[in-house]
């Protein structure tokens, strides 16, 4: 299956979580924040959080601005 | 300093020791932040929240690693956002990445070469956030209705610019920062237009209760001077503002007596 991160189509095999996802992009224990089509998912649901084909991710970070 | 200029700027509910808050972007790395931070005095930072480098430079440091917020007031904000929609959404991300953070800094810009701040749709996003529990600081044009307006709306402080972000080109209306403060019932901060230390002074001597600026210190020759000068201009400004200026005359006024001269 196909899901698209930070606007980029990526290539996912299905039941995979999003606590895996993370560490596949290696971004597990990063300072991040995750929304799934356009809602916040809290860290405490990452690994129940099973994708599915055409998800939508954005994952941001802080990073310096004025 | 005497009691009175060490009076703390509060911000929504919290004492703050610093009336200069500063930016995060444009320094040649977070080593030289967080110098240029700690000479500044700030204890207020602000951050921008942008998608993570994926793939690449992925063991790159973190800025949260290098300037903690157990130990700084990290401020983020909305900056790149056209619309309200994207702000709400960018504060959002950002409580959820800071661990429930609520304090924000909304700016909502309106075009992409004065990045003047599009009014309308910072309305619209302060009174969803607001809503949302945010405690939000809000970057706005020099207009006194507007400023007023997003007192009202429950801002817990308001942030005019001084002159378009990045310009460097001082308080170009003080006359109307005036105004603003005449009617302020929470803090009224510049943002934006600060180019050096007597800028921050002029803010901080109109009565001003602090001032947020990036560029004026990171693309100075020297940042970490500058973030000191920076420091000693917004407190000078405000023990000026405190002690409060003589009268202006058009004459001159001898300082030495006329009386008991013997020639």
């Amino acid at each position: 299956m196909n899901i698209v991160v930070n606007g980029k189509p990526q290539a996912l095999e299905a039941q995979t979580n999003l606590q895996q996802l993370l560490e596949n992009l290696q971004l597990g224990q990063g300072r991040i924040a995750i929304e799934l089509n356009g809602e916040i998912v809290p860290r405490s649901l990452f690994q129940q959080t099973i994708l599915q084909n055409d998800d939508s991710l954005e994952i941001v970070q802080a990073i310096g601005g004025g | 300093m005497n009691q009175q200029a060490q009076e703390k700027l509060t911000i929504a509910g919290i004492d703050y020791q610093s009336r200069l808050i500063i930016g995060s972007g444009k320094y040649k790395d977070f080593q030289q932040n967080l110098a240029a931070l700690e000479a500044s005095g700030a204890e207020i930072i602000t951050v921008a929240i942008r998608r993570v480098n994926m793939g690449q430079n992925s063991d790159e440091p973190n800025l949260l690693e290098v300037i903690s917020p157990d130990k700084y007031t990290l401020l983020p904000n909305t900056a790149g956002c056209y619309n309200a929609d994207d702000a709400v959404r960018t504060c959002r991300m950002a409580r959820e990445l800071l661990e429930g953070h609520k304090l924000v800094k909304l700016e909502v810009l309106g075009d992409q070469k004065t990045l003047y701040p599009n009014v309308t749709e910072t309305l619209l996003a302060a009174e969803t956030l607001v809503k949302d529990g945010f405690d939000v600081m809000v970057y706005t044009s020099d207009d006194p209705l507007i400023a007023k307006r997003l007192e009202e709306i429950g801002c817990v402080a308001v942030m005019p610019l001084g002159a378009p972000i990045g310009s460097g080109l001082g308080i170009r209306n003080p006359h109307n920062i005036r105004l603003i403060l005449e009617n302020a019932k929470v803090p009224i901060i510049v943002d934006a237009g600060v180019g050096t230390a007597s800028d921050a002074s002029i803010a901080m001597e109109l009565g001003c209760d602090g001032v947020l600026m990036n560029t004026a210190i990171a693309e100075a020759k020297n940042p970490l001077l500058m973030a000191s000068a920076m420091k000693k201009a917004v407190q000078s400004g405000r023990e000026a503002f405190l002690a409060g200026r003589m009268p202006r005359r058009l004459y001159a006024s001898a300082s030495s007596p006329i009386d008991g001269t013997f020639f």
